[in-house]
């Protein structure tokens, strides 16, 4: 690889020294640049791309399969079919791409020592992870509407007669349909607040996923005196709910689920904020 | 201007810094010294407010570091650790940095020639060289155009031109009326750049001069002369009053007398000078010296650093040598 000589001389540029700016940094300042790091890294790409492909795929797939199958479906299969969360299976996959994302946006950082460069440049560190939930959240919100409204309309047309489908109009979809986009925003802020806290990848995505897959299997394996009042309180659950029109006695409503789940990634933020902090970068 | 006051950085039990107080002015460049382990690297982290203080503290132009207005219009730095994502190119990196200071567009251009790297601004990052990756460092370091420099062992990973490229940048910052604040292990590399030097070991502050004082304060420093008739050099030169004492390759050494004298009373008797050059301690023997008790980690054959070559000694008195 060749290089251009360096320019030979000792000025940066002015050769003198300019005044400040009057102001100081800021916020806007903080967004512009996360969201120009979001976007300058592959792994952005690939995670978002992978959350589109399984959260819209997926539902295709299970929307196919159920409308080839309606006919030999058993009559409880058939009078508890909820067409709309069949078309949202996908979600329920595509969360876990969001997480690594929410990860990734901060421990990166970490891991390449890049956090040095943005903490001179930004010192006020719970600036930085107020500006990283914004710009992430923003960013895993759009996607994640797009990914639900477009996996809820494949899914529909795919489940062709005599497998029943539903429309927008009727109730409680709209709320199934946009809950599956704020579901997969919150958790990616829940996972963002876990790397604030852990700093290192493979740390934070292990916990990411061991909160969203592991616990079930534990909470499951528990006498269901015990399991049964604490499924309710697992992401999963939670995420199940939202984008299901049938209500489950046993959870939450969805709304009052999606502010637990909302409440989980503030206290971790909270908690990662605080952390930033008090430790050395 | 930087001033550290009783600055004091504890890691667990460990003690990397001690009750460092000095101050580094603008206009000159002053070289952070210390053997491996001294805590400059932890010194310069906690100047940028990365790592806090156990206790004591450090101002950057009269404020801590959190407190800068505009952090990188103000400071620039090149940490020892590369803090570069290698999936980003260079440009995007210069730019998410001068986006969060409100730097306009064309400066990472200009800083991105001003080092060279404009040909490769788009590439990835993790393709690049030790020394391209150094140089992006020091790109992002003068972003801001700032009138306070840090940079922690500027010319690890630079070829001969490099270094030579970062000496007279250094230089030529300094001279602007910047404060440029410089670690290096390359003693003889300091003395070339340095004005001014504060040394540390263990963490502790062992000396803050000016780097002739530190060479030039040596008893090593003589003056070598060489001669085709030295018995006869030898005793004019004692006759005026200087103790000689044979060196090196059939050379003297001669103190008492500076090389101007030296050279003219040679003239004035019509004796060939083969050699005159005055000898001074290297930055690297000064350096020993002074840090002998405090290294940290003491090698085998090595202690924390190479010992003195006379081929350095050699460089430093052609071309190093200050008033
Ligand atoms: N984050 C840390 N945690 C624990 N100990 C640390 C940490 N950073 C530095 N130290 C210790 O503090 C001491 C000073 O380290 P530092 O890196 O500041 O030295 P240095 O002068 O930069 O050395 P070098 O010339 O090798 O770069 C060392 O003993 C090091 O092991
Ligand atoms: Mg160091």
């Amino acid at each position: 690889m060749t290089l251009a000589a360096p320019t030979q001389l000792g000025s940066p540029g002015t050769g003198r020294l300019a005044p400040l700016p009057p102001g100081r940094y800021g916020l806007l300042g903080a967004l512009r640049s996360e969201w120009t790091k979001l976007r300058t890294v592959r792994s952005t790409l690939w995670t978002l791309g992978i959350t589109v492909v399984l959260g819209i795929g997926l539902g295709a797939v299970a929307a196919a399969t159920t409308a080839a199958r309606w006919t030999t479906a058993s009559l409880a299969e058939q009078l508890t079919f909820d067409p709309v969360r069949v078309s949202l299976t996908g979600i329920l996959l595509a969360q876990l791409a969001v997480g690594i994302l929410g990860v990734l946006v901060m421990t990166a950082e970490y891991g390449t020592g890049t956090i040095r460069a943005t903490l001179a440049a930004i010192p006020h560190r719970r600036l930085v992870l107020v500006a990283k939930g914004i710009v992430f959240g923003l960013v895993a919100l759009v996607v994640g509407e797009v990914v639900s409204f477009a996996a809820f309309f494949l899914g529909q047309s795919l489940l062709t007669a005599p497998a029943p489908h539903t429309t927008l109009g009727a109730p409680d979809v709209v709320r199934a349909v946009v809950g599956g986009g704020l579901y997969l925003t919150v958790l990616g802020l829940l996972a963002l607040g876990l790397a604030a806290i852990i700093r290192h990848t493979a740390g934070a995505i292990s916990a990411f996923v061991g909160i969203l897959l592991i616990l079930p299997l534990i909470v499951a394996a528990l006498p269901s005196s015990i399991g049964g009042p604490i499924g309710r309180y697992l992401p999963a659950n939670i995420g199940v709910t939202l984008v299901s029109v049938r209500s489950d006695p046993a959870s939450f409503a969805p709304w009052v689920g999606l502010g637990v789940l909302a409440g989980y990634a503030a206290a971790l933020l909270v908690l990662g904020g605080v952390l930033l902090r008090r430790r050395d970068a | 201007m930087i001033e550290a006051r009783g600055l004091t950085k504890r890691y667990g039990d460990k003690l990397a810094v001690d009750g460092l107080t000095f101050d580094v002015r603008p206009g000159v460049v002053t070289g952070f010294l210390g053997p491996n382990g001294s805590g400059k690297s932890t010194t310069m982290r906690c100047i940028m407010g990365l790592d806090a203080p156990s206790a004591g503290s450090v101002h950057v132009n009269g404020r801590p570091y959190a407190d800068l207005p505009w952090p990188l219009r103000e400071v620039g730095a090149l940490l020892e650790a590369r803090a570069i994502h290698p999936g980003r190119s260079a440009w995007a990196h210069l730019w998410m940095l001068a986006q969060a200071n409100d730097l306009p567009r064309k400066r990472v251009d200009e800083v991105l020639s001003l080092v060279g790297l404009d040909g490769v601004a788009r590439r990835r990052v993790g393709k690049f060289s030790l020394g391209m990756g150094q140089r992006l460092g020091i790109a992002a370091a003068l972003l801001g155009d700032p009138a306070v420099l840090l940079f922690d062992e500027p010319v690890n990973g630079l070829d001969p031109d490099g270094i030579r490229w970062v000496r007279n940048l250094l230089k030529g910052l300094a001279a602007e009326g910047r404060t440029v604040f410089v670690s290096s292990h390359l003693m003889s590399e300091m003395a070339l750049t340095a004005d001014h030097v504060v040394v540390i070991g263990r963490g502790r502050l062992i000396a803050e001069m000016p780097v002739a004082q530190l060479t030039g304060s040596s008893p090593r420093r003589y003056v070598r002369v060489r001669s085709p008739r030295l018995a006869e050099l030898r005793a004019a030169l004692e006759a005026d009053g200087a103790t000689v004492a044979p060196d090196s390759d059939g050379a003297l050494a001669v103190r008492g007398l500076d090389a101007p004298r030296i050279g003219d009373l040679a003239a004035s008797l019509g004796l060939p000078l083969h050699e005159l050059a005055l000898q001074q301690a290297s930055l690297e023997e000064a350096f020993m010296a002074l840090t002998e008790h405090d290294v940290e980690y003491h090698g085998e054959a090595v202690v924390g650093l190479p010992p003195p070559s006379p081929a350095d000694r050699v460089e430093l008195d052609t071309n190093g040598t200050r008033p």
